[in-house]
Parts: C-alpha cells; structure tokens; sequence
C-alpha cells in the first residue's frame, strides 16, 4: 500500500520524470502544463482519460503518442462516466494504487460533459476530474463555451453592433459541483503551481470524488502573448476574478484573499479578447466581481 | 441435461445469463422493456450471488462510456438497453467496436418515437446495423439465454474483439415466460473462462487507447475491424459447437432454416415472430404446400452465404420485418437482396413485407396470407405493409 499521508509537493522533490511530453501544444499552452503538473503528482499509475478536445488532439496522434502512463481518449460528452467504468473495473479486477484522473477542457466540462459529471460525483466514485479551463472550445478554433466570460470575444460570440462578446456570465463550475455534495473540490491557476499539486495531491488520497477546477490561460484564444501564461493566471488571482478556494465535507474554504485588487481593467486590456470593452462594461464587471466576493467573504471560512 | 430449470421471463433468461457469465462491471440506465433485465441483476449483486461492481449511470450514454472505460483496464462488462436509450448510446457504440472493446450488450427491441410508442419492433438496432457491434436475435428464452453467454465467448475472442448485442423482441421476448434450463456455473465457467486481453491499460505496461488516426493510418484501423467482424461468422459456429458439447443445445450457426429443403417458397424474418410462421409452414406443409422458414440469428456478420445455400431452391422468397428505411425498403431486405446480388442469381420473386411496427401484431393468418402472396406473387410492389 502506498503512503496515505499527505506529502508537500515542492520545486525540490517535484517527480523530474515527464508523463505528458512531446506533444502539439502550442507555446505557452495552460491546459498542456496543468496536465503536466498533476501527473507529476499522480505518477506513473495513472490511468488518464481525455475527452475529445485540446488535450486529447495534441497528445493522441497515431503513432505519436505523448503520455507514457496510461491514457485514452472518451467521447467529448464522457469524461466523467469513462472515468467511473475505469475505476470500477481496476476495482473490479484488484488493482491497486493507480489514479483514474481525467483532464476535460471547459467545454468538455460545463457544457457536454456535465451529465456525466454530475452521476459520477452523485455516485461517490473514486475519480479525479480536473477541468482545465481556458474559458471557450479552443480546440475546434475559439467558440464561446459556458465557462466564456461576459464580454470575451469568441468566434461565436463576436463584437459588434449589436454585440460585444459574450453576453451571458461565466457559469460557476466550483460551486455547482460543491451543490452536489462531492467529497472534495477546488479551483486553482497554472500561476500558482504549488497551490495547485497540493489540491492534486491532497485529491490523489480522498475516498470518493474530487474536482479540481484549474484556470489555463490560452494565448491564442485570448490573445495574449505565449510569454505571459503565468502572469495572466496570477492576475486572474490579484485581480479577483478567479478565486482559490476548496469544498471539503466541512464546507467551503478561501486559500487566498488578495485583500486589495489588482486592476480588472489592467486585466481585461492586456487580452485581445477583452480589448473592444468600454469603461462601462468594465465597471459592471468589476461590480459583478465586488458583489461576489462580498459573498465570499462573508459565508467561506479562510 | 444438467443445470436447473427454470420459469423464466426472457428478461429473466438474459439476467440469469449475466450472472453465470460473471461480469466484473454491470453500468445501466433503465428503459421499458429493459427494466427487470437490470432490476435482477442489482438483486443478484445485492445477494452476493453476482460479484460485480454495479454502476448506475445518468443516462444511456454514460452506461456504455462507463462500460468501455472498465473494459479497457480489462474487465468483462455488460450493459442493457432498448430504444430511444439505445439511439442515445449511438455515439459509444461506434466507439467501443472501433476501440475493439468487447462490451455484450442486451437490447429489448423497441419502436422509436415519434410517435412514442413502448412496444416491439426493430427499427432501434437495425438503424445501427453499421455501428460495429455483432447483432444477434433471439426467437425465446432459451435462446436468449444461450446467445448471452456466447456473446461474451465470440465477443473476446482474440480474432474478433467486437461488441457483441443480443436482440430481444420487446415485451413478446422479453416478458414473455417459458420454462429455461439455467446450466450449473462451473460449466458456464468451463465454457467461458475469464476474460483477458492484450487490448488494455496495464499498470506494468502503458499505453494509450482510444487515440486519433489520420487519414494515412485511419482506414487500416477500419478495415481490420471489418475483417474481425467477418472472422467472427466462423468463430460463432465454433461457440456454438463448443456449447452444444458441454450443454447438449445446438444451434445452426448464423441462419436457421425450417422445412426449407424442398421449398418453393419461403419466409424470411427474425426475432420471435418466427414462432408465429412455423406452425403455419406445418400446416400448409400438411397440405401439400411447399413452404419453409429461415431465420436470420445473426444480421452482423451477415450470412449471405448460408442464406443463398439454403434458399438456392426457392422461386419465391418474402422477407419479412419490422422495420423500415422510410421511403425505401426494409433493412433486412437491403442485405437479403445484395446477398443474392452478390451471386448474380436471386429468386425469381424477391418481396419485402414490413410488419409488426410499434408492436403491430403479426397474426398466423396474416402469414398464410404473405404464403399466398408468394404464391401468386406478379403484380405486386416489392414493398408492402401488412
């Protein structure tokens, strides 16, 4: 049996070993480092199931194969139920020590994906599903999705006359999946990477479900340059717009208050996406985002 | 005959099946007329008399995603639909043939909205005869039972690593009761010994499944699967002489055929509505007509060689189904007519009925009248509703 005690993942004792590695990801890709970073955690026992999507397009391509654990492909709408035959059957057939985890992009999560997720966190079962959220259907070219903020420009919400970007808020994954009373769940950035190999740590131990929503900035979809990943996933963090946070039994738990907010305008304005904004629509977010926190503050624990 | 008898509904006969077959993941959504099939078997894991893990799933679609996911660690699944479920499960069925995951399922055949409508008929499986899986069709109970054990025999077989369906007529199959004789599971466990297979994720061993092929690798991948489905004729006929040693029922293989040596006219169809011609064969046999039956048992692989052996002799043949391919014909009759096409020699009157839609009844008399038709057959359209 392996060590239930919780390990603390650093730079320092971090697997040097590369589970997801030679892939088409584009430079500076979110999804492809959130991938990454929890196989490092989860190790070579993993078995891995990616619906159709990004990650499954750039690791999969007969006879490049980029996971050197175990990995599949499900149908876009069955992460989550894939996830749940794989665990049952390693169940079934005594295997031990291995991790079903899938990794589903915001779409395959939110949108398709949702049903399945949902039975599975309803049945308890011992899966780990990570929802690398770059906030629109990157892979088929930039489609607004339901996790796709107000006012993002996508190739299906896009500014205009008439419209400016997507008109309807980002849908809140964390707290739908907490609704359901899953075991454990948490959000968490590719800018904040111990923050996030200690959720997937900490999800690798828990005897049931675990979410783990973790937001992966897409240079192409949001207009950004490659180099900047890492500092747009912490300004998600600074100025408010992405909270980090877990859902154990006991309730919901606030890891981070930046306390006084970095500049959503600063925010917005550095994407292509969010540049068409006037002062007006950015004040509404800013107003969403107040009111939010306000919430936040008030009822989760820190 | 060793084994128990038992009064067993053809859902029942299938449950029963299941539990001998010991399969390690059961997912299920319920459907009418599907229910009692996993209703049984949460009784059985529930009385420790079937050791599976038992998953209930959000819908159809998560049951066969659930049950390619736990067969590709390597476990034996199983899954039981009908219908609309059935048509929602579409998108996996495609995925687990091309995946060579040898998932068996059970389908209560059923009639497919709109108009809603619970009862039998086979537009469902047949509107998916080219998703990859073996169909087979069973006529009763005993049969139902037998083919479900083979299914998971043929299915895993190494030269064939295909899903496998077995079709039951709904409500006239399903729920219909006749006495089954359930074998004694060391010899079921004899017949069908425990599922392995190279086509799985290894902890030891790597790999990575379900991936992408473009277009240079893509049609290889197809075109194997196509030959497994072909090999899988032959590997059929040997299950079933397999099973006919240890369990002393045999079968004849892809097609049955009844009193069809000497005859000049014959009935084609599938499913349970043949228990309805046979006794009117006997009886226009009785006097003096030259009438025969086939049944179709398997649609895929189609047995397009058995079929014209059997019908070589015959100048008029009907074929006779429940189903249509609106604004064309039957699907059966599609495959029956290119199975003589194929030879260049068809029967001199090739006619189409298409019956029993939504659970249409289907009378002994309306089959002497399809017998007369064939009779005096010139004149007519190929396809007619009866």
């Amino acid at each position: 049996m392996e060590n239930r005690k919780e390990r603390k993942i650093t730079a320092r004792n971090l697997d040097d070993r590369e589970f997801f590695y030679g892939h088409k990801g584009c430079p500076g890709c979110g999804g492809s480092l959130a991938v990454r970073l929890a196989l490092k955690v989860l190790g070579e026992k993993s078995f891995a199931v990616l619906p159709a999507g990004c990650m499954s397009a750039i690791g999969f391509v007969f006879p490049q194969m980029a996971f050197s654990c175990n990995a599949m492909i499900s149908t876009f709408a069955g992460t989550a139920s894939m996830l749940a035959g794989v665990a049952a059957g390693a169940r079934a057939l005594g295997l031990e020590g291995i991790h079903a985890v899938g990794f589903a992009g915001d779409g395959g999560t939110a949108d398709i994906g949702l049903q399945a997720l949902s039975g599975a966190i309803d049945r308890h079962d011992r899966i780990i599903y990570i929802c690398y959220d770059n906030e629109a259907y990157m892979n088929t070219g930039v489609q607004k999705s339901s996790l796709t903020p107000t006012g993002a420009r996508t190739t299906t919400s896009p500014v205009g006359n008439r419209l400016r970007g997507a008109v309807t808020p980002k849908k809140q994954m964390f707290e739908i999946v907490a609704a359901h009373g899953i075991d454990y769940a948490a959000t968490a950035s590719v800018g904040h990477p111990l923050d996030y190999l200690r959720k997937v740590e900490h999800a690798s131990r828990v005897e049931g479900t675990s979410y783990i929503h973790v937001f992966a900035p897409c240079p192409v979809g949001w207009g950004h340059d490659s180099a900047e990943t890492i500092e747009v996933a912490k300004a998600a963090v600074d100025c408010g717009l992405l909270y980090l946070a877990e859902y154990t039994g006991g309730g919901f738990i606030l890891n981070h208050d930046p306390g006084e907010f970095s500049s959503i305008r600063d925010y917005l304005l550095g994407q292509g996406r969010f540049r068409h904004l006037g002062e007006e629509e950015i004040e509404a977010i800013v107003a969403q985002r107040d009111s939010r926190w306000q919430r936040i503050r008030r009822e989760w624990r820190t | 005959m060793a084994g128990m008898n038992m009064f067993l509904s053809g859902n029942e006969a299938v449950a029963a099946a299941v539990r001998l077959a010991r399969p390690q993941v059961i997912a299920a959504y319920p459907i009418t007329p599907q229910t009692t099939v996993i209703e049984r078997l949460a009784e059985m894991v529930e009385d420790g008399s079937l050791a599976s893990e038992y998953l209930h799933v959000e819908s159809e679609h998560s049951a066969l995603s659930a049950c390619i996911g736990a067969s590709a660690v390597g476990a034996r699944t199983f899954t039981a639909s009908s219908s609309q479920g059935l048509l929602y499960m579409a998108e996996c069925m495609h995925y687990a043939s091309g995946g060579r995951f040898p998932i068996v399922m059970m389908n209560a055949n059923r009639s497919v909205a709109l108009p809603w409508n619970i009862y039998g008929d086979q537009r469902d499986s047949l509107s998916l005869l080219d998703s990859g899986w073996i169909q087979a069709y069973a006529e009763d109970a005993q049969e139902a039972f037998d083919m479900l054990i083979q299914a998971f025999a043929v299915a895993e077989h190494p030269l064939v690593l295909t899903p496998a369906m077995v079709n039951l007529d709904g409500f006239a199959l399903t729920h219909t009761y006749e006495l089954v004789n359930v074998p004694d599971p060391s010899d079921v466990d004899a017949f069908l010994p425990r599922f392995t297979t190279a086509n799985r994720m290894d902890p030891e061993h790597p790999v990575s499944l379900g991936f992408t092929a473009g277009p240079q690798h893509n049609q290889a991948f197809k075109q194997l699967q196509h030959l497994a489905m072909l090999a899988s004729g032959q590997v059929i006929r040997e299950a079933e002489e397999r099973f006919g040693q240890r369990f002393g029922r045999s079968y004849p293989g892809l097609v049955e055929t009844y009193r069809c040596e000497d005859a000049e006219r014959v009935i084609v169809t599938l499913g349970s509505v043949a228990g309805t011609v046979r006794p009117v064969v006997d009886r226009l046999r009785s006097t003096g007509e030259r009438v025969g039956l086939l049944r179709i048992r398997y649609m895929r692989p189609f047995p397009d060689g058995e079929l014209r052996a059997a019908l070589a002799g015959a100048t008029s043949v009907g074929v006779l189904e429940k189903d249509i391919s609106f604004g064309y014909e039957g699907t059966v009759f599609t495959n029956v007519n290119s199975a003589f096409a194929r030879s260049g020699a068809s029967p001199r009157n090739l006619l189409n009925f298409i019956g029993g839609l939504g659970g249409k009844d289907i009378t002994p008399t309306d089959i002497e009248n399809l017998f007369a038709r064939l009779a005096a057959p010139e004149g007519l359209e190929t396809v007619t509703f009866i």
